[in-house]
């Protein structure tokens, strides 16, 4: 009895979890996902989504990241309208789909449109990952499809900002052939000699990953971000072993030369400015 | 006792009586021809009503035809193409040149095993990121020498792994997908057993898409949808019975050509018969492809994807 006064018990220590919640929308303090420090939500917003403390690049939404890219008043929205409709008749599907209508304020998992970066215009389309993780079922190809026809057509570069689980399940096989339809679409605009960059940000996964996200003639990464083909719970589960630390993050990919250049949210649009200027027509005559 | 324990314990009588003859001479033709008639009909009966399930298991027997079974049925000559050039030969994918009815075609299969030893060396059919770079290097050497491309799909699945993952999984797919688009000769594809997510459509991005009869292409196998949906890998069975995955399905949504169909017992009863009807329609087929202008017959491939699935929204 005395002796367990003076022993010394052993707590258990319970470590920050680093669950993929939204940033809390309404409040003055977040506290960061990542590395778990309390952060001024005005600063965090400033500094755009990005964790002063660990620099952890945090997840955003698809109208925030085009104002982060593109200069203001320039971007003219296309295709806002396309919504999915359940012609399979997946079991509550609708719901599904309203609920991640509600939450995001979008209609479908990305954003399409034309806009200008430093004065050049380029196509543009940027997935959110809060509209059902980013999935791509018909409308995301289409939205997407459509993107890189217009490009084509206007003789414009176009820049696809990725950030998805994969294929969207509850659309079955049809979700599979978005990832030929945009593939082949983007061989067009290929053939045209016309310029195509992929900026990669967390999650960058499945369908995505093993269609449109890897075909850039240049492909960059956020800091950190996860991209891969299966998805690491998957591999995990496959080979039964655990996964090198840093395993399908950007910088594992940069090792393995699967992308270009990792840059920081803060200098995105500056990269992106010099890439579209060095592929203008104006760098041919100045 | 189900349709399938039923017809094995028909198919056990049957046997018993042609001993019963060989040994006895005892003349049972009567009853012979009764039993082998009621078990036609029960077969006809039982192979006409597989759920989604069913099919998924009976393409999965080790009974089921492989790529090579086909290839070495289909094809005269056949000479098999080994590696990717750039890492290694993936042997869950064979490929190589050979005689169709005297045209000359590249074929590219993805190869399970037909014994478990031969499934291990295989990967059960389930490629690494070379295996789809040695597939896009054949079919680019098909267009160099102007001959059509033959795929025969039979896959869980890209495979999942750390290698797979280091080597780029994502970009071998992603590649085949854009370079198939643009290729200048024509590209039947034929689902003989399971086509599984991106590691199927990754040789099945060509001009025509036909399915087996009993075979079965969806978005990820039963167990991942399950699980991925339902966090619960066992619920595979209820997962591929909304999926739509069978080929009925499929030819329904347009998302394939042609339904197949395979002789009684599937193609896993009567190979050899099942390769013959693959062979005519191959033949036929590809003919007629070779007539078209290279500039129709891409423009034709792309809107077959472009087209596919466009009543699927509103706006």
């Amino acid at each position: 009895m005395m002796r367990d006064l003076f022993k010394k018990t052993k707590y258990v220590q319970m470590p920050i979890k680093q669950k993929q919640v939204d940033i809390i929308p309404e409040g003055v303090w977040i506290k960061c996902p990542n590395c778990g420090e309390i952060l001024f939500k005005d600063d965090f917003d400033k500094n755009n989504g990005v964790c002063s403390f660990c620099k952890a690049h945090h997840r955003i939404g698809a109208y925030d990241r085009l104002s982060q890219v593109l200069d203001e008043g320039t971007f003219v929205e296309m295709d806002k309208e396309l919504s999915t409709l359940n012609v399979l008749n997946f079991p509550n599907y609708e719901e599904k789909i309203s609920k991640a209508q509600e939450k995001s304020n979008l209609e479908e998992a990305v954003v399409t449109g034309i806009g200008q970066v430093g004065g050049l215009s380029t196509v543009i389309a940027v997935m959110d990952s809060r509209f059902m993780m980013g999935s791509m079922g018909y409308v995301v190809g289409e939205k997407i499809t459509r993107a890189i026809e217009t490009a084509t057509k206007k003789k414009l570069p176009i820049l696809i900002f990725t950030a998805s689980g994969g294929a969207r399940m509850q659309e079955g096989i049809m979700s599979l052939m978005q990832m030929a339809k945009t593939s082949a679409a983007l061989a067009k605009h290929h053939q045209q000699g016309l310029l195509y960059v992929t900026v990669l940000t967390d999650p960058t996964t499945g369908g995505v990953t093993a269609s449109f996200a890897m075909l850039g003639d240049i492909i960059i990464s956020e800091p950190g971000a996860l991209i891969g083909f299966a998805g690491p719970r998957v591999i995990q589960q496959t080979i039964g072993q655990k996964l090198p630390e840093g395993f399908q993050r950007a910088e594992f990919l940069l090792e393995h030369g699967f992308i270009d250049r990792i840059i920081k949210r803060k200098h995105m649009k500056e990269e992106l400015h010099k890439i579209l200027l060095l592929h203008s027509k104006e760098a041919f005559y100045e | 006792m189900n349709n399938n324990d039923k017809i094995e314990k028909l198919h056990n009588k049957l046997e018993e009586l042609y001993e019963l003859t060989k040994e006895q001479s005892i003349d049972f033709s009567f009853e012979i021809s009764e039993l082998e008639k009621k078990l036609t009909t029960l077969k006809e009966n039982y192979y006409s009503h597989l759920t989604p399930w069913d099919k998924v298991s009976l393409v999965r027997m080790s009974t089921r035809p492989v790529a090579k079974t086909y290839i070495d049925h289909i094809l005269d000559d056949f000479i098999e193409l080994h590696g990717d050039r750039l890492h290694k030969d993936d042997k869950a994918v064979i490929g190589g040149i050979g005689f169709l009815d005297k045209i000359p075609v590249t074929v590219i299969g993805q190869q399970k095993g037909a014994t478990t030893k031969e499934n291990i060396e295989r990967n059960f059919g389930m490629l690494h990121p070379e295996g789809y770079r040695k597939a896009l290097r054949l079919m680019k050497q098909a267009e160099k020498f102007h001959r059509p491309i033959i795929c025969f799909v039979d896959t869980p699945g890209a495979f999942c792994g750390i290698g797979a993952e280091e080597r780029g999984q994502g970009e071998a797919i992603a590649r085949n997908l854009m370079e198939m688009s643009m290729l200048k000769v024509p590209i039947i594809s034929v689902v003989i057993g399971e086509g599984g997510s991106g590691g199927a459509l990754a040789i099945a991005a060509g001009d025509r898409v036909w399915m087996l009869e009993h075979s079965v292409y969806s978005i990820l196998t039963p167990e991942g949808f399950a699980s991925i949906l339902w966090k619960d890998s066992s619920k595979a069975k209820e997962a591929a019975e909304v999926m739509k995955m069978t080929a009925k399905d499929l030819l329904d949504l347009g998302a394939i050509e042609k339904v197949i169909p395979e002789p009684l017992g599937g193609a896993n009863a009567q190979p050899v018969e099942m390769a013959d009807t693959i062979k005519a329609l191959l033949i036929e087929e590809i003919k007629e492809l070779l007539n078209l202008d290279v500039d129709v017959l891409l423009e034709n491939r792309f809107n077959r994807f472009r087209q596919m699935g466009s009543s699927m929204y509103s706006s």
